[in-house]
């Protein structure tokens, strides 16, 4: 069980909803009002534990008076807003902004994007066999993480999750511009000569699986992978006294990734590099 | 934090490059050598991270004396400022103007823009690249638009070294009368300056030749000095004009020249009003915003003047980078104290004590002068601790660009200022809130700020009798393309398209005119009668965006051209947000494909251009991504561009 601690209480804002009367906390997104209303609004880039960069834009509804769609996830429900989700000019940008994103990259390990694809109706395939794709080699330079630019998204989760939000770190950043922006570290190094210190926490915050455990990127290679079969028991990390929580992906009895709960008041889903990845002690059997 | 800096060193020119713009370092913690008092204290933190802003000087400083950024030089400045090396890259990589690669110290930048491309472009980027092999020590790179389209095709040779510091006397001042023809082509470029030290570090070349760009990027003394700045205005000398009176008439480099002009008599009338009184006057004089979006100004600097939390900061946009306008240019090289006099009055109403002049780096000839007018203002007392007497105390500090058209967006150039990649912010909040530094900022174009003085000099009221009800008092457009007399053209808000186009002498055989820049639209020829006006313009589906009016006849291939300004939107989209990332490129594809074709075998992909265009003006972050359809659309919907 987390501990959810309780904040301070919150005057409640009353504003429409696709035609119906919400209140939400002031303070919260138009996003958080949707999810309590129980509608679902796509999302990429945004994270439970980070301030959204609002950079992928699946998330677009129609605010009243507004020239533009705004992003959900970003976007601070005022009182007497009315927002609609899912309006035909919504649904066209989401659609669209899917196709774009189908088309330039490799979506197949990003998790609900399939069916999103379907209800939206996308057609990824129609920018022509000849449509720029960031079509590169995973880069594998160390034994913990593989970074697969072919998957990215440059959502901007791992860049903050690796700064001031949680790590303060900075070994990664945005390099470059438009279409050839990439997400890289200083002078487009090798990991193992920047400033990384391998906490993980960008993994824990990638949405589309460009950023994973070189552990679960070999059983995806060696098609070992299945979650199906994998069982996940959250336990106290027993390296130090923080206490941290660790969650370890088990398949066939073999650890084979370790995150972390995100909604834990202590950590908020960061690890260190021995918590994260210092796990094959528990299955040395000798 | 927790910050790693390389083993990479900088070479002694690039800590000397450094060094010269942040002074040497105290201790070995910030890339001095180490002595003994350095293991018992530690310098940085919350002191040394406040100096990021000096991250983009600093890439500059490096860049102007090495001619790219090496790993070293990067690492040095970052240990300096505390700034972590990766993100230190993401910032140097963002400018088009500087390499983490080695490049020659010279690059030739041609234009290859539309004025430059309706011009015959095309022919001179080859013609220059064979003359300019690799291994002649010029780079030639094919940019954006260069700011110089009344004299296109342009070039811009910039040549780093250790002298590659821009002096103001590398170019002949131009005399009271210096009009069109008062500096005969040859003359007064190496005159007094034969045998002196300083080299010119960028020559501005346009009209270019093969012969000339060249010359400028390997010999710049040979190369034809640049007219001034009043042959960019051909109505210059005429006594009706508001806004552009000083260009040509007055000297750009003296102060009591633009003070017997009637300079400063708008900021004393300022200071007898005070500030509520001039944000008064400004918003009953009726004007609005001249970048493009036509914001009231009064009511900006009211929002601005009106917030609790201080500091307040005064920022002027000099970024002008949208094709087809150059007006902020003339204006800063014709008439520089003239802005340093509006910014005042603008910091003076809005409560702030610094202002940030963030002008393009493609401008040299304007830096040199708005540099010069503010060190001449500062020494005159007319900035600094107390302007005019008055107690006020008021400075500009001048941020250049680095190549990168997004930063004209209001809050991308906050964080290009702040040493961030020019990426823009999502509103709200809005600058007049958290703007320049997360304080309350008011931003405004330089040709805005300019109109201020009209506004204070004649009163409100004469000034809103200039132009019609909505858009009032005078406007300057940039006129460019297939006219016999280019240039920035100042009229009354209310003329027509067509009037404009008679004065700078449109050639008969029209065929198409953009309004707006690369962001705006085309106009048919039989649609002369456009009032320009903002409420006219948006009445007629178009826009008049910045001023920008490019004539274009029938021997400029609309495709190409179209073509063109999709390159344009791809290469400066900043990446951020995937309707612009992503959907620029698509446009630029779809574009490609249908270069030749029309009627049916365009059908499919003008509606595919369609659609992607739909979103990228609904979901887009920010102005470039919206507005990156518009001309294409309306060649699309006006032109018949593929029928």
């Amino acid at each position: 069980m987390t501990v959810t601690p309780l904040g301070i209480p919150r005057r409640l804002l009353e504003f429409t909803l696709d035609g119906e009367p919400v209140r939400a906390p002031e303070g919260s997104t138009i996003l958080d009002a949707c999810r309590a209303a129980g509608k679902d609004v796509p999302t990429l880039c945004e994270g439970d534990t980070l301030t959204p960069k609002n950079a992928c834009r699946v998330c677009v509804v129609e605010v009243e008076g507004s020239r533009t769609l705004v992003p959900a996830c970003s976007r601070r429900a005022e009182p007497g807003m009315e927002v609609r989700t899912g309006t035909e000019r919504a649904r066209h940008s989401r659609k669209v902004v899917l196709e774009l994103l189908a088309s330039s990259v490799d979506l197949s390990t990003t998790p609900r994007v399939a069916g999103w694809l379907k209800e939206y109706e996308a057609k990824p395939d129609r920018f022509g066999p000849d449509a720029a794709r960031v079509d590169e080699e995973p880069r594998v330079d160390n034994d913990l993480y593989v970074r697969d630019y072919g998957k990215c998204i440059l959502c901007y989760k791992c860049v903050d999750a690796c700064g001031d939000q949680w790590q303060n770190t900075f070994a990664i950043s945005v390099a470059g511009r438009g279409f050839d922006a990439r997400i890289a570290v200083e002078h487009d190094a090798p990991l193992t000569d920047s400033a990384c210190v391998y906490c993980g926490n960008c993994i824990e915050v990638c949405p589309t699986g460009a950023l994973s455990f070189k552990s679960e990127f070999d059983m995806r290679a060696a098609g070992t992978w299945d979650e199906s079969r994998q069982s996940e028991t959250t336990t106290v990390c027993a390296y130090c006294g923080v206490g941290c929580n660790l969650t370890l992906h088990v398949q066939d009895n073999e650890i084979v990734k370790v995150t972390s709960p995100h909604d834990n008041p202590v950590t908020h889903g960061n690890l260190c590099i021995k918590g994260r990845f210092g796990y094959q002690h528990v299955q040395n059997r000798d | 934090m927790d910050l790693r800096f390389g083993d990479s060193k900088p070479t002694d020119e690039e800590r000397a490059a450094v060094d010269a713009l942040l002074g040497p370092p105290e201790s070995s913690w910030e890339g001095a050598d180490r002595s003994d008092a350095d293991l018992r204290w530690a310098r940085g933190g919350r002191e040394a991270r406040n100096r990021r802003d000096l991250l983009l000087p600093g890439l500059h400083a490096v860049n102007d004396r090495v001619g790219w950024i090496s790993e070293g030089a990067l690492d040095y400045l970052c240990r300096r400022l505390t700034v972590p090396p990766a993100e230190a890259y993401g910032v140097a990589t963002f400018y088009a103007m500087f390499s983490v690669r080695p490049r020659p110290a010279t690059v030739l930048h041609v234009c290859t823009d539309l004025a430059c491309t309706a011009a015959g472009a095309a022919g001179l980027c080859a013609d220059v690249e064979s003359r300019l092999a690799p291994g002649s020590g010029v780079q030639v790179e094919r940019s954006a638009c260069l700011g110089l389209c009344e004299r296109a095709p342009a070039a811009l040779a910039i040549r780093a070294g250790e002298t590659a510091r821009p002096a103001f006397e590398d170019e002949a001042r131009p005399g009271p009368q210096g009009g069109p023809g008062a500096q005969p082509p040859g003359e007064g470029n190496g005159k007094g300056r034969r045998g002196r030290t300083t080299q010119r570090s960028t020559a501005v070349c346009a009209p270019a030749t093969p012969d000339t760009a060249v010359r400028a990027a390997t010999a710049p003394e040979t190369a034809p000095p640049e007219p001034p700045p009043a042959t960019a205005v051909p109505q210059a000398g005429d006594p009706a004009l508001t806004l552009l009176r000083r260009v040509g008439t007055a000297d750009p480099a003296d102060l009591d020249d633009y003070r017997a002009h009637g300079g400063y008599t708008a900021l004393r009338r300022a200071f007898a009003l005070g500030p509520a009184g001039v944000i008064r006057e400004v918003t009953d004089s009726g004007l609005t915003g001249r970048g493009g979006a036509a914001f009231p100004t009064g009511r900006k600097w009211q929002a601005t003047a009106s917030q609790p939390d201080h500091p307040h900061y005064l920022v002027c946009n000099a970024d002008e980078s949208e094709p087809g306008t150059f007006k902020d240019r003339v204006l800063m090289e014709g008439d520089p104290y003239a802005l340093v006099e509006a910014m005042t009055i603008a910091a003076y109403a809005t409560g702030a004590h610094r202002g940030y002049l963030y002008l393009r780096g493609e401008y040299p000839r304007a830096l040199r002068r708005m540099e010069h007018a503010i060190g001449q203002a500062r020494a005159r007392g007319l900035l600094g601790d107390d302007v005019l007497g008055q107690g006020y105390a008021f400075d500009i500090e001048i941020r250049r660009g680095a190549g990168a058209y997004i930063c004209g967006e209001e809050t991308a150039l906050f964080n290009s200022i702040e040493g961030h990649r020019g990426e823009p912010r999502s509103k709200p909040p809005f600058p007049v809130e958290k703007g320049l530094f997360g304080r309350p900022t008011a931003e405004n174009n330089v040709e805005t700020l300019v109109n201020v003085l009209p506004v204070l000099t004649m009163g409100a009221q004469a000034y809103a009798a200039i132009g019609t009800g909505k858009s009032t008092g005078p406007k300057l457009f940039c006129v460019s393309g297939s006219v016999a007399r280019p240039g920035v053209y100042e009229l009354p808000f209310g003329a027509t398209l067509g009037e404009l186009l008679r004065l700078a002498g449109v050639r008969d055989n029209l065929r198409a005119v953009l309004l707006g820049g690369a962001a705006g639209g085309f106009v048919r020829p039989d649609e002369l009668d456009i009032p320009l006006t903002f409420e006219g313009t948006r009445e007629a589906g178009t826009t008049l965006g910045s001023g920008v009016v490019m004539a274009f006849d029938d021997t400029v291939p609309l495709p190409r051209l179209l073509l063109r300004i999709a390159e344009f939107f791809r290469d400066e989209s900043c990446g951020q947000c995937v309707p612009c990332r992503v959907g620029t490129v698509r446009q630029q594809e779809a574009l490609h494909r249908i270069a030749d074709r029309t009627g049916d075998g365009a059908a499919d992909d003008i509606a595919l251009l369609r659609e992607v265009g739909r979103t990228m003006r609904d979901a887009s972050i920010c102005g470039l991504g919206q507005t990156a359809w518009n001309a294409v659309e309306s060649a699309i919907d006006r032109l018949g561009a593929y029928e």
